[in-house]
């Protein structure tokens, strides 16, 4: 399996670490949110399948977060961008 | 038809001519009490106490494929109950013992072999943590043996001992683990329960679910819509997937396991061995094949399959601690789906939407738990209570803090 880094190229896919799907932004317990959303934070999934929206770390190139939509039904990545501050799941 | 010694005789006698087949097709009816969809090890257990110890014998298996061709037919057949915390290792040595009477109970052979589980220990701090979950175990009344470096070299005498990075000291060793023909497991199950009255349907995709006034009254399917006031999810790496047809969500993710097969050569192996400083384990087939696996692949997936990464991982890990694995070849490779939980530990509870029942998060072991997985999520769709083994299996644990971490990393679905 191959993965277009935006800044490297074309490389092995053992180069990336998986972080898994995107998540919605992080609550803010400062900001009053409710513990019930911590909860789905950090624990629930949508798991999807088919194109799912995901981060991947290019730990052993450039070293950039990547965020990709792959096809977990296929292994292929349909799109891959940079990850930007405050980019979160479009769902 | 029973088997036995004399069926198996007067069979020979008549040239093998008059077998039953062991499983009836059976088409789906509109209503039943209980519907299990998923046709794997867990389902098809779940079925067959449903009616042997529960009454309940007006029950359908929905498989969307062919009954053992998921999960339960591509595991590695490892069985053993050496975990760590208390409630995992009650629940796995409640499997274990049931494996031990199996055969007896099914009246079917699926080659249950207690063989040994021997994990390998590299470090002196590594020994330890062996020796607090032997006495874990011994405490929880399964059984285990600390093994210093003599014993597994007598043993074992093949293994890499002095290798540089991963020098062998010793191993923890469970002597009732072992390992079980897997599909005989699926097969055994579903003949038993078919026996029992229970439709074990196959072909028969669940797409959907009824739901009216927030209660699942019925599945909708490839087949027609079937209606039944209990409904049990048994779809391993499916799991998320029928979870949003009924509208809520899981602590799950979908990954890949790979395994492997080599060419048969004669007996080497007596046992399960694992190795400590990676992620590695081996036995051997009865057909002569060694069969292994190691980590998961490291990303979200629902194709059944894995990649060369993976491959190359494993292998580099059984050159390791057995070098003469690179003289054979591999026959094949395959991957299934595992539903990793977000602790490690397996869900088996209520729903959020009444009416239904998962069990679910087996991650790459949910093999060994098959009998107590069947038994006590029969026990809870039948009585609408979890039995008391998997009563820590709930599915509110990540909410009220008490997850069952067993390697104690923390919420990571892809480590376990
Ligand atoms: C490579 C590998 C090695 C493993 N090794 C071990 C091991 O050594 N020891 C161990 O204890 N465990 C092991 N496991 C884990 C173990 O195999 C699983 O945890 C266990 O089999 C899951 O339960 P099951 O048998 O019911 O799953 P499955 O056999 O996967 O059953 C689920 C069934 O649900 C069906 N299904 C899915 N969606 C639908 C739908 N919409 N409608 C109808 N049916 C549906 C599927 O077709 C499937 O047949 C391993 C797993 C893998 C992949
Ligand atoms: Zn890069």
């Amino acid at each position: 399996m191959r993965l277009k880094c935006p800044y490297c190229g074309d490389r092995n896919v053992g180069e990336f670490t998986s972080f898994g799907e995107q998540p919605a932004l992080r609550p803010d317990g400062a900001n009053g949110d409710d513990q019930s959303r911590f909860v789905d934070y950090v624990y629930m999934r949508d798991n999807r399948a088919g194109p799912n929206r995901e981060l991947w770390y290019h730990g052993q190139g450039c070293r950039q977060w990547l965020r990709v939509l792959r096809d977990t039904k296929t292994h292929e990545f349909l799109t891959i961008e940079l990850a930007r501050r405050g980019d979160q799941n479009d769902r | 038809m029973k088997y036995s010694l004399s069926s198996l005789v007067a069979q020979t006698l008549n040239g093998h001519k008059h077998w039953k087949r062991v499983l009836a097709d059976a088409k789906p009816r509109e209503k039943y009490d209980a519907i299990i969809v998923g046709g794997g090890g867990h389902g098809l257990a779940t079925a067959y106490y449903l009616a042997r110890k529960f009454g309940m014998a007006n029950v359908a298996v929905l498989e969307k494929g062919a009954v053992g061709l998921g999960n339960v037919g591509r595991n590695t057949t490892i069985v053993r109950s050496n975990y760590l915390l208390a409630e995992n290792v009650a629940f796995y040595d409640h499997a274990l013992r049931m494996w031990e009477t199996l055969e007896r109970d099914l009246n079917y052979n699926v080659m249950v072999s207690q063989r040994g589980v021997v994990n390998l220990y590299h470090t002196d701090p590594q020994r330890d943590a062996f020796a607090r979950r032997g006495n874990t175990m011994r405490i929880c009344g399964a059984d285990a043996e600390l093994l210093g470096l003599e014993r597994v070299r007598k043993l074992l005498p093949f293994l890499d001992f002095d290798n540089a990075r991963f020098p062998i000291l010793g191993g923890l060793v469970q002597k009732r683990g072992g390992t079980v023909r897997h599909d005989a497991v699926a097969w055994g199950y579903a003949r038993a329960a078919s026996d029992l009255g229970v439709d074990v349907v196959q072909n028969c995709e669940v797409t959907g679910f009824e739901i009216s006034g927030g209660t699942a009254t019925g599945v909708l399917t490839t087949r027609g819509t079937i209606r039944a006031p209990r409904i049990g999810l048994c779809v391993a790496g499916s799991s998320s997937i029928l979870a949003q047809m009924a509208g809520f969500r899981l602590p799950v993710e979908s990954h890949v396991l790979q395994a492997f097969v080599t060419e048969a050569v004669k007996p080497l192996i007596p046992n399960v061995i694992t190795f400590g400083a990676g992620h590695f384990y081996v036995s051997q087939s009865d057909k002569g094949g060694l069969v292994f696996g190691g980590d998961l692949e490291g990303y979200n997936s629902y194709a059944q399959r894995g990649g060369l990464n993976g491959l190359a991982d494993v292998v580099e890990s059984g050159m390791a601690i057995m070098p003469m694995i690179g003289r054979l070849r591999l026959l094949r490779s395959w991957g299934g789906t595992v539903d990793m939980s977000m602790d490690g530990s397996p869900i088996m509870d209520r729903a959020p939407v009444a009416g239904i029942y998962v069990n679910a998060g087996w991650c790459y072991g949910g093999f060994k738990a098959t009998p107590a997985a069947g038994l006590s999520f029969a026990h809870l769709v039948a009585r609408d209570m979890p039995h008391e083994i998997a009563a820590p299996f709930s599915l509110d644990r990540f909410a009220t803090g008490h997850v069952l971490d067993e390697k104690g990393q923390g919420a990571q679905p892809n480590l376990h």
